[in-house]
């Protein structure tokens, strides 16, 4: 086990390595700068500002000396939002993105779980169809149509919810929904399949046999044996979320990280892009080998040598 | 078939069963009816499709949705099965009537411990505590044969071998020590010497348990060793019924010679095992008349347009085939059957006592203990 871990560490870092490096080139590539107002600017003091954020030196040199900094924590000042520390930034905008996500997956996941089982129960049935038609519904129309028809419908006609911004609660409501759509549906197509084959396995038959109630079946065998693989998606799903949560924060103007993501790429913020994409990759890259390690925990028959058996 | 119904554990009499398909109805049971006496074992014998585990699933009421009951009963204490509830049926699943699996390799639940696996019909039907339940469960580990219980217990099924999950699903159908159980093939996924292991243990547990068995197989070779009475049955009817000694030494019905001289004996010589020819009826629409006809080289006229009804050939031996009509020709059987026949008249020279000649069919009792697993 600890042989594993530590071969997953090492892989772990090489890709946020890799990560931070194509990052670093391809944001080289964008095109302008990162001078609001370049035109009213002397060349001497265009120099002078390239000068005091190291701009002027040769990429390599800039790319090594970001590396070094990033090592050591330290991602940089932000050029646009009043010359703070890129960390603290990230400090500040992370707790709503938080929130909103693990709502979103909460919300989504579960629901998800809820009607797939229900329609792989009743299936080819009207529920059954209904709950295809809704599911494949959410996965084609993209959370930023969503959420505007949210705002547009609950928000601004129905006066559910607020339309916009942050505060209490109930500002956190539609943009969940906004973002829970994706994992739903994705939850909901994948629980039914896995329970649909689960459901006419021998071992169903076997429990039913036994005299086991048709909740007893499914409560007992056919859910935990449909669930383990669901923690297979929750890496996908993380992706899914984060990239749905840089438009749909902007849609509701939550002060989250998606938002500022957005904004530092339109205005050339070099450091501020390199620290949202590095959280962003770290993140990721936790959550999938968590996801493989309960993976092993759950599902007996991977349980990873070493462990007791 | 005769009736005594103060015996009689189970009675199905003219159960007819269809199944609803996008092609139309497949009339997978026509007309079937039998009898299960108690601490007896009844093979059920035919080829796939013939009908064997539609009729016993539906004992248990554990046929699929688009299965349709057209007709029948089946009577288990005076009572109808058919015509029982769900909730009732489950009363009956895993206490009365037990069931054991054609494939042990996932016939077991991969993610809940064997243990459990074992206790949980303990604990739905007797309500006993969880952990009087496990006691019990370690119990019938032991008993069924599996060594180191005590810890083996805690494990997964697939930390066992094919032979020990199927000693596995064994105990989880005999926890509530069933009145019958039914085994559907439970042997056709092991090899052959774990196949023998596994059909000794049954024997000795149905002793033990004092169980009356339905043994489903297409195999005759591994009935003649298990069972008291053998139904023999093709595209969903029983065409020949009778003991063992009757079925195998003075078979009537040609699909009955066509089985047994498709199976091999000590007495083959290389090369000489032949098959029946064709391929059963589409039951979505049963010929007229007998449905082995076209594949039976003894048949006769009146075949094709009518049923043969049942004949009796002794008070337990009945056929369904118009060879046995007074009226009809005599045949003489492929080679091999009337050796058979004749070994059958020997065994009942001198005042009709049995003398049964050395068993020449590869039963369990003459493979080779040795080799356990």
């Amino acid at each position: 086990m600890a042989k594993y871990l530590l071969k997953r560490l090492f892989y772990l870092i090489l890709t946020l390595f890799l990560i931070a490096t194509i990052t670093f080139f391809m944001m080289k590539l964008l095109p302008g700068t990162p001078l609001s107002n370049e035109s009213k600017l002397s060349h001497s003091q265009i120099q002078m500002i390239y000068h005091t954020y190291g701009l002027d030196k040769p990429v390599w040199q800039q790319y090594l000396i970001y590396l070094a900094g990033m090592v050591r924590g330290n991602f940089g000042l932000s050029f646009q939002f009043d010359n703070q520390p890129v960390s603290y930034l990230l400090a500040t905008r992370m707790p709503a993105s938080f929130q909103l996500g693990i709502q979103a997956m909460i919300v989504g996941v579960l629901l998800g779980i809820i009607v797939g089982g229900i329609a792989a129960i009743r299936r080819n049935t009207w529920v059954d169809g209904t709950m295809t038609i809704i599911s494949i519904l959410m996965i084609s129309i993209p959370s930023f149509v969503l959420a505007i028809l949210l705002q547009y419908y609950i928000g601004l006609k129905a006066g559910a919810f607020p339309v916009a911004g942050w505060g209490n609660f109930s500002y956190t409501i539609l943009p969940t929904i906004a973002l829970a759509g994706s994992p739903f549906a994705t939850t909901a197509r994948f629980i039914r399949t896995e329970m649909v084959d689960v459901m006419s396995s021998d071992y169903i038959e076997l429990a039913k046999a036994k005299g086991l109630t048709s909740t007893g079946v499914v409560y007992h065998h056919a859910l935990r044996n449909s669930l383990i693989p669901l923690i297979t998606l929750i890496g996908p799903l993380t992706v899914n979320l984060m990239t749905g949560s840089l438009v749909v924060e902007n849609i509701f103007a939550v002060p989250g990280i998606g938002e500022q993501f957005v904004k530092s790429i339109t205005t050339n913020d070099y450091p501020t892009i390199m620290g949202i994409t590095m959280m962003y990759s770290v993140l990721l890259v936790v959550v999938l080998l968590i996801t493989d390690i309960v993976y092993g925990i759950v599902d007996p028959r991977i349980r990873l040598q070493g462990g007791q058996s | 078939m005769e009736n005594n119904d103060t015996e009689n554990l189970i009675e199905v009499k003219n159960l007819k069963i269809n199944f609803d398909t996008y092609a139309g109805k497949v009339k997978a049971i026509r007309d079937v009816s039998f009898h299960l006496k108690k601490g007896e074992t009844l093979a059920i014998v035919g080829e796939s499709g013939s009908g064997k585990s539609v009729t016993t699933r539906s004992l248990m009421g554990l046929n699929a949705d688009n299965a349709e009951i057209a007709g029948g009963q089946i009577m288990f204490h005076g009572e109808d099965v058919l015509k029982k509830s769900e909730k009732e049926m489950q009363q009956i699943r895993g206490k009365d009537i037990a069931m054991i699996f054609q494939d042990p390799m996932t016939s077991l639940d991969p993610t809940m411990k064997i243990g459990r696996q074992i206790a949980e019909p303990l604990i739905i039907h007797n309500h006993v505590s969880k952990k009087q339940a496990m006691a019990q469960a370690l119990e019938m580990l032991k008993l069924v044969g599996i060594t180191d219980a005590e810890h083996r217990i805690n494990d997964y099924p697939h930390q066992f071998s094919g032979g020990m999950r199927q000693r596995i699903v064994i105990a989880i159908a005999l926890i509530c020590y069933p009145e019958v159980l039914i085994a559907d093939e439970p042997t056709t996924a092991l090899d052959v010497t774990i196949q023998a292991q596994i059909l000794k243990l049954m024997k000795e547990l149905q002793e033990k348990i004092e169980t009356s068995i339905i043994f489903i197989t297409h195999d005759l070779g591994v009935v003649a060793g298990m069972a008291d009475r053998i139904a023999v049955m093709y595209a969903g009817k029983i065409v020949e019924y009778g003991t063992v000694d009757e079925i195998f030494y003075n078979p009537q019905h040609p699909y009955t010679w066509g089985l047994l001289n498709s199976m091999p004996t000590l007495d083959t010589q290389s090369g000489e095992l032949s098959a029946i020819p064709g391929t059963p009826p589409d039951l979505l629409d049963p010929p007229k008349g007998d449905a082995f006809a076209a594949r039976n080289p003894y048949a006769l006229k009146i075949d094709a347009e009518q049923e043969p009804p049942f004949f009796k050939v002794s008070d337990t031996h009945y056929a369904a085939t118009w060879l046995l009509d007074p009226r009809a020709e005599k045949v003489t059987p492929p080679e091999a059957i009337a050796k058979r026949q004749a070994q059958w008249a020997k065994m009942h020279t001198d005042d009709g006592e049995l003398v049964r000649p050395a068993t020449p069919l590869n039963t369990a009792d003459n493979l080779d203990d040795s080799d356990r697993e």
